[in-house]
């Protein structure tokens, strides 16, 4: 085992490095995304008993699953938009494994989403996180911190007649994580963008940028305020799903103790 | 005059639930004409094709000419009540809990005399309206009924019999979001409904009328999906011991053919339209079954919404129509099931409704209060199935007069 391997599987093993599970659990009832009626529409997960230790199949149970590959806590390749449909290896199977463990910092904007559903993240709050804590590091995820995972039932899309009211990032805000060579962006809302993102120029700037420039999404993240601003590892290995645009996945993040539910940016 | 029904005391717990016994069901393949016509309300006899007699009981041949040409055609309804009895005492285990029971002779306008059930209201020497009903068995029988409406006339007791009344009976409507889930509520509360469950999938999503349906008096809504088992499974767990009447309103409708269109939408008809309400019986059916002899507020219909187009293919509607026809299968295979048990499953066909989804169409569409107010009469009635609206009236009699000939007039113009 190399020294690197080792000091990790010791500082798991004495606690040392935590693991934070990202995830929200995959319930029929858990909100997906909804669009205008006479789209297609991403299907809710559902889950039929197969056998129960019955007649059916005496000594086991399992289930049959469905779902959309953007259900629940799920990952978007670079293919699930249309300005990423050219990117080479861009769907999740054809994907670099090393992609899906990597360093990951966190940008707390859950103060201002509290008091405005609309909040957005733009350059200037990137700019204030950075003079604390430094030019966010290339090929990082960066993950918007609303606390909008601890929201439930009606308040999570947050619809009303104009559309669902959620915080997400303005379009230069993804420009500037861009420029930082970043990759890829997550959040705790339906989406990676904001409830009102389509009416941004571009429209859903989150999706339309960061998938054109072959970056990846994380959405519907719970627990982040158990992550540290900097230092912490995520773990996000979508399914290898061939021609997938996403998947569901278990995220997980590596965070070194001390920490973990600590320290705040 | 009718005896007033009174709201049913709180059970007590400790006698045992009646359990639900059916008159006698052995018919002869003629007699089922009778039931054919019961079913959609109609009141048919044979007439004889040759010589025009009408005659009862129902035969393979005339009874005056011998020929075999013989037709179910609608007859006056108009009798004469000439001699009725109060029978007391009877071997038969679903009457002998029903005792005392009238039964009567008619003499009908049309010819025959009919031995048939008798209304409470009706005297020997009363002109009398008659009714062909199915009674718990499913079964065609006649009724002499009061020509002018009386008090309390559904109240009677053998006239209940053979009705799926909503009065005093606990509703479960299944979709919050339907059009017609409004108006049905309103109809049931006049018909004197006891209580009224709305299911409302995906509350998450807002956009339904659940502040203003949940306020209304005796209505409570629930949390229900068709489309998910488990959701299904839970509210049947909650409420499947006290609902007595279900409607299932959830509906998924998309336009298009079959060509043209994937199969996603196609699923997803299939899934609510279809499978949903194979998860509805599942989860539901089992305990309405056991509860059909269970008092006044005994459980009694099952009542699906299905587009005419059941029966033959609307071509602009292709896989819609395709989940409307295996719903209709599954309802046939429903009333198989629920048989033994007298639990009757309601279909109530439709054309066209006016909402969204049959936005471009041209009129006559029909409006929701129009379908609500079919289903609450189906009820009322005790049909088994129920037409609403001319368009599927028109489909339905070209249907029974030659399947073959509506497929290719439906077909025609190319989808």
């Amino acid at each position: 085992m190399s020294d690197a391997i080792s000091a990790l599987a010791g500082a798991l093993s004495e606690g040392s490095v935590e693991v934070v599970d990202l995830t929200h659990t995959l319930d029929p009832d858990f909100p997906v995304i909804i669009l205008p009626p006479e789209f297609g529409q991403c299907a809710r997960f559902r889950m039929e008993e197969v056998s129960a230790y019955d007649g059916r199949g005496p000594a086991w149970k399992w289930h049959n699953i469905s779902m959309n590959e953007h259900t629940g806590t799920h990952f978007d390749a670079p293919i699930h938009w249309v300005s990423g449909r050219d990117v080479a290896n861009g769907a999740v199977d054809e994907i670099d494994p090393a992609m899906f463990v990597g360093p990951v910092v966190v940008i707390d904007c859950s103060e201002g989403a509290a008091s405005d559903d609309d909040f957005e993240l733009t350059p200037e709050i990137i700019a204030a996180w950075e003079s604390k804590h430094g030019t966010i590091p290339a090929n990082s995820w960066v993950l918007m911190r609303t606390d909008w995972s601890k929201r439930q039932g009606a308040e999570y899309l947050n619809m009303a007649d104009d559309g669902p009211h959620s915080p997400g990032p303005t379009p230069a805000a993804i420009e500037q994580l861009l420029s930082r060579d970043i990759r890829g962006f997550g959040t705790e809302t339906v989406g990676t963008d904001a409830g009102q993102g389509a009416h941004y120029t571009p429209p859903y700037p989150a999706h339309y940028l960061l998938h054109g420039a072959g970056k990846f999404g994380l959405q519907c993240l719970s627990n982040l305020d158990r992550l540290p601003p900097t230092g912490a590892m995520l773990i996000a290995p979508p399914l290898k799903i061939k021609g997938g645009t996403g998947s569901p996945l278990r995220v997980l993040a590596l965070v070194p103790h001390n920490t973990a539910s600590g320290d705040r940016n | 005059m009718t005896d007033k029904l009174l709201p049913p005391k709180k059970k007590n717990p400790q006698l045992r639930q009646r359990v639900p016994t059916l008159p006698p069901a052995m018919r002869s393949r003629a007699a089922l004409g009778l039931t054919a016509a019961a079913a959609r309300g109609a009141f048919c006899l044979q007439h004889c094709d040759a010589c025009g007699s009408v005659q009862y009981p129902p035969r393979d041949a005339c009874s005056s000419c011998l020929s075999v040409d013989l037709a179910w055609s609608e007859t006056a309804r108009e009798g004469k009540l000439i001699a009725e009895t109060r029978i007391h005492a009877s071997p038969d285990p679903y009457y002998r809990e029903r005792l005392p029971w009238r039964s009567g002779l008619v003499q009908l306008a049309a010819g025959p005399t009919v031995l048939c059930h008798l209304h409470g209201d009706v005297r020997r020497g009363d002109t009398v309206r008659m009714d062909l009903k199915l009674d718990k068995a499913g079964q065609g029988v006649m009724i002499a009924l009061p020509v002018e409406r009386t008090p309390d006339m559904a109240d009677d007791p053998q006239l209940r019999s053979l009705t799926a009344d909503p009065k005093h009976r606990r509703v479960l409507i299944t979709d919050i979001r339907s059009p017609m889930t409004r108006p049905l509520i309103d109809g049931l509360l006049a018909a004197g409904a006891a209580h009224i469950f709305v299911g409302e999938s995906e509350s998450w999503r807002r956009g339904s009328d659940h502040e203003v349906i949940a306020g209304l008096d005796k209505v409570s809504v629930m949390q229900l999906d068709v489309s998910d088992v488990s959701s299904v499974q839970r509210l049947a767990a909650e409420i499947g011991g006290k609902t007595d009447i279900l409607i299932n309103t959830a509906r998924f409708v998309r336009p298009g053919g079959v060509l043209g269109a994937d199969t996603v939408f196609a699923r997803e008809e299939f899934e609510i339209n279809t499978l949903g309400l194979m998860r509805l019986a599942q989860a539901f059916g089992p305990g309405m079954a056991s509860r059909t002899a269970d008092g006044v507020n005994s459980a009694v219909a099952f009542v699906n919404l299905l587009s005419v187009h059941a029966l033959s293919a609307d071509p602009q509607y292709g896989a819609f129509s395709a989940s409307q026809s295996a719903a209709l299968s599954i309802s046939q295979t429903l009333r198989a099931e629920f048989r033994s048990s007298g639990l009757r499953v309601i279909n109530v066909y439709a054309g066209p409704t006016d909402d969204e989804w049959h936005q471009p169409l041209p009129p006559p569409k029909v409006p929701p209060k129009t379908l609500a107010k079919t289903v609450v009469t189906a009820l009322q009635e005790g049909l088994e199935d129920a037409y609403c609206g001319d368009v599927a009236k028109d489909l339905e009699e070209r249907w029974r007069k030659d399947a073959k000939v509506l497929e290719r007039e439906l077909t025609g113009g190319g989808a």
